[in-house]
């Protein structure tokens, strides 16, 4: 063939066109306290922006207070979680009580706000059993395994399909690594052919532990991913409640009209180390990279919106931190106070029906622990 | 009562949990409209419609993601892993997940899922389609595993795994399928999921066996017979947990004991079995414990499979080798 003839197809032009419809994330305030989108505020009362306000304050407290506490030795595994307040408040505020939970580690606040206690979280954290155990009973634990969420919220919302409910859905969080993984495609695409109730949160904080995001894949956005699985995607501005807020539930609606699962990539800013163990960020990342992003704080841009209206003060807000504060410090009290774990109790919860080997080993764990 | 193959036991099992409890499900690759690749769930769909009995994207995570999704929203999955080799794409759900949530709970809830799979050598298959991989399972907490060597416990121990409230592998030895006739009760009875059965009384040796290597054990005892040597062969059933009780009671009669098993020797269900007679019965031995198990390759092509396999020839010569030490 000679050079210059028309091709049967342009490869490049596919791959430079093919994140077209993702260039705009969606946003209602910008990063500077800016309101881009008046009409969609205009549906929230000042309430309301004040109630997400306070989740924000109260997420942000209790990453410092749970920081502190990692710092005295008194919690075990803590996935921190400054930067990401409005896109963990903003989302999780979206769904209902009987709506079902499939966090990852990263998503403690969500689980709080959900139906468990902050004392449980701490449990969870300290590696205790009664942090596995809801108020809510809507939830599963923070995944470790990154990914299985994603295939386990397919069972979850086919299971809402076929018990008929129709005000519910499953809802489901990772990060920007989790997009790697094949669970994350199996769960996605098991949910989109059976077009059952579900909605699939990637926070993308820009980090996998040390990895960056664009190690993670070539793909412009991690929401585009979303369209091989004939399922409808978004990208939001995750530092902007409100925006993160409107999407989530207009995907909550779309789900339990019987539409299928929607995929919402969260652009969003781990400021702190993977986890409080051990982690250290300057080894990866540099401050020039970090502030851009700690500017875009969804504190700070809410705090501008809410103080220009005048329904807002830092007065406020340093006695709501002080209220919370307590509150945490209370709670970590309650979860020292929780009665020592058995072996035994292991052993019974291994099987419904306990094994003769495991039954003969309860045995011998109860004379121990009853002397 | 009729006679049933191995497979049509499995599938008159089937038929009854879906209609004994309306939240059992059965799902995976090709077990709707197709009845499985096997026809294990034929003519399933049409009876239960596709609401109960249907098909799966070809995903194992998925299978065993959807599995526990759908005990968290109130149902009993039964989902069929179409070969056993596959459950490798499916480790972390079975593993990593769906054995320890009822643990992770704290109790609270339960999982009870029974993933079916198909497995054993002996039929020429491709790669990965043969492999006895119950030893990366059985070494699991929480999970329950086991196999059936004749119709009749197929279709009791596949009831039984499905009423469980624990999840259980229920491994479904594919040379059996279509092998093996028995006579098979119509109506609905269970055989309890953590217990051997003495499948032949003897006085001699103990055989202990499970899956078709009961089979080759009974041809074994058959040929032993001949010179006046009694063989007592064991069917486990049960690979987790063991019934080490029946066992036992066996080996304070025979005071011999070989253990068999179709897998490597390496990949070893026997020798948890041997470990456990040789912790709690070795003063009851009069020898030591016999081993028959294949050899420590990967699963062999499938021309050479019956060079490989153990069958009754090799069980005999361990035998006779252990009755005569």
């Amino acid at each position: 063939m000679a050079n210059g003839s028309k091709q049967i197809v342009d490869f490049a032009k596919i791959k430079a066109t093919m994140a077209d419809p993702y260039k705009h994330p969606v946003q209602v305030i910008n990063g500077d306290g800016k309101v881009v989108d008046p009409d969609t505020l205009a549906k929230y009362s000042d309430d309301q922006l004040v109630d997400f306000m306070k989740k924000m304050v109260w997420e942000r407290t209790l990453h410092e207070q749970t920081m502190n506490f990692s710092r005295q030795g008194r919690l075990g595994f803590y996935a921190p979680t400054a930067g990401e307040e409005a896109s963990e408040m903003g989302s999780v505020t979206a769904f209902k009580d009987q709506d079902f939970l499939l966090p990852a580690y990263r998503d403690l606040p969500q689980m709080i706000q959900h139906g468990t206690t902050v004392a449980k979280g701490f449990l969870w954290s300290k590696g205790h059993v009664s942090g596995n155990q809801y108020e809510n009973p809507n939830m599963l634990f923070p995944q470790i395994i990154i990914g299985a969420q994603y295939a386990e919220t397919a069972g979850v919302a086919l299971g809402i399909q076929k018990n008929g409910d129709k005000d519910r859905v499953a809802f489901v969080y990772t990060g920007d690594g989790g997009t790697s993984q094949g669970d994350w495609y199996e769960g996605i695409n098991f949910t989109s052919a059976y077009q059952a109730p579900a909605v699939f949160f990637v926070q993308n904080n820009g980090w996998a532990i040390s990895v960056p995001r664009k190690k993670q894949t070539a793909a412009e956005t991690l929401a585009q991913k979303a369209v091989a699985m004939g399922v409808p995607s978004v990208q939001v501005d995750g530092m902007d409640i409100v925006a993160v807020h409107e999407v989530a539930k207009a995907a909550r609606d779309f789900a339990v009209a019987g539409n299928g699962p929607v995929v919402i990539e969260t652009l969003t800013y781990r400021y702190g180390a993977h986890s409080s163990a051990g982690d250290d960020p300057s080894r990866y990342r540099t401050d020039e990279e970090t502030k851009p992003w700690f500017d875009a704080d969804p504190l700070i841009r809410m705090r501008k919106v809410l103080t220009d209206k005048g329904v807002w003060s830092q007065d406020q807000e340093d006695k709501l931190v002080d209220q919370y504060k307590d509150e945490f410090k209370d709670a970590m009290k309650e979860a020292e106070a929780a009665p020592a774990q058995k072996v035994s109790d292991f052993l019974k919860w291994t099987y419904n029906v306990p094994t003769p080997a495991v039954k003969k080993q309860i045995a011998e764990f109860e004379a121990k622990e009853s002397k | 009562m009729a006679k049933m193959t191995y497979i049509k036991a499995i599938t008159s099992g089937l038929d009854q949990v879906l209609s004994d409890d309306p939240k059992t499900l059965i799902f995976g690759e090709d077990v709707g409209k197709n009845g499985g690749v096997f026809r294990t769930t034929v003519d399933l769909q049409d009876k239960f419609g596709e609401d109960r009995v249907f098909d799966t994207p070809l995903a194992e995570s998925g299978i065993l993601g959807l599995a526990i999704g759908l005990s968290l929203t109130g149902w009993r999955p039964i989902p069929e892993i179409q070969f056993m080799g596959f459950t490798f794409e499916a480790m972390d759900g079975i593993v990593g997940q769906l054995a320890r949530d009822h643990y992770r709970f704290g109790g609270q809830k339960n999982f009870p899922v029974t993933i079916r799979t198909p497995f054993g050598g002996g039929t020429h298959t491709a790669e990965m389609h043969a492999d006895n991989l119950e030893n990366y399972f059985v070494s699991t907490p929480g999970l329950r595993v086991v196999t059936a060597s004749n119709p009749y416990d197929a279709k009791g121990l596949v009831i039984s795994a499905v009423e469980s409230d624990d999840p259980v592998l229920f491994m479904e030895n594919l040379k059996l399928y279509r092998s093996m006739k028995d006579e098979v009760p119509d109506d609905k009875y269970t055989v309890p999921l953590d217990s051997a059965k003495v499948v032949r009384e003897g006085t001699d040796i103990t055989l202990v066996a499970y899956s078709a290597e009961v089979n080759e054990a009974l041809t074994a005892a058959d040929a032993l017979a001949k010179d006046n040597i009694s063989a007592e062969v064991i069917d486990l059933r049960s690979l987790s947990p063991i019934d080490t009780d029946t066992i036992y009671a066996s080996i304070d009669k025979t005071h011999k004991v070989v253990v068999i098993q179709e897998a490597q020797r390496m990949a070893g269900v026997g020798a948890v079995v041997a470990s456990d007679i040789a912790e709690d019965k070795i003063m009851s031995l009069d020898a030591p414990i016999g081993r028959v198990a294949a050899p420590d390759s990967v699963y062999p092509f499938a021309q050479a499979e019956n060079d490989w396999i153990p069958n009754s020839d090799d069980i005999e010569a361990k035998a006779r080798e252990i009755f005569n030490y």
